[in-house]
């Protein structure tokens, strides 16, 4: 499970049947810092995120389990709206 | 499974339903001196009560967070399932 910036919407009117309904949107996988991960994806949305908004999303089988239609050609969703996410590299020592 | 250390925490208001009660912790995977990063940070549910610096045990994989933490059809892709005591390498 990873963090990604929206950065706008995708609309598709011709779609698998089980994405009907299912908003998708452009995303950036970054850390928590905001420093970008890769390239941008597309990702289903069953939470109405909007485009600016820092969002946790998942790969993998679990993805699709996100969505109403659980068995859905899906392979990243997005499952939390972040409010606010830090980390700091004076931890990986191990001193709290 | 891999080692990971715990940098950084999360909050989410808005989030599926699985996630209600559950504590999202930035982990970053690193080698068996448990402060020598490998790749990138990433997201993990907590299972363990594990806190900021802890070494601690994690599984990315989506089948393992399920059995651990909820129902079959939770969306979950990566679990932290133990707080490590100690490493020995020879």
């Amino acid at each position: 499970m990873q963090l990604a910036k929206v950065l706008g919407t995708v609309v598709a009117t011709m779609k698998h049947d089980s994405l009907t309904g299912v908003r998708l949107l452009l995303i950036q996988p970054q850390d928590e810092n905001g420093v970008p991960d890769g390239d941008a994806i597309v990702a289903a949305d069953p939470l109405q995120a909007g485009v600016g908004e820092l969002v946790e999303w998942t790969t993998g089988r679990e993805a699709a389990l996100a969505l109403p239609v659980t068995y859905s050609p899906v392979d990243a969703a997005v499952v939390r709206i972040v409010d606010h996410a830090w980390s700091d590299p004076k931890y990986l020592g191990g001193d709290r | 499974m891999i080692l990971c250390r715990v940098i950084g925490n999360s909050v989410a208001t808005v989030k599926h339903a699985c996630f209600d009660g559950k504590s999202v912790l930035v982990v970053q995977p690193v080698r068996g001196d448990g402060s020598t990063p490998i790749g990138k940070s990433f997201l993990s549910v907590d299972s363990v009560q594990a806190g900021v610096g802890d070494l601690v045990l994690c599984a990315r994989e989506g089948n393992t967070a399920r059995q651990i933490l909820g129902k079959d059809s939770d969306p979950l892709h990566s679990v932290i399932l133990g707080v490590v005591d100690t490493v020995n390498v020879d």
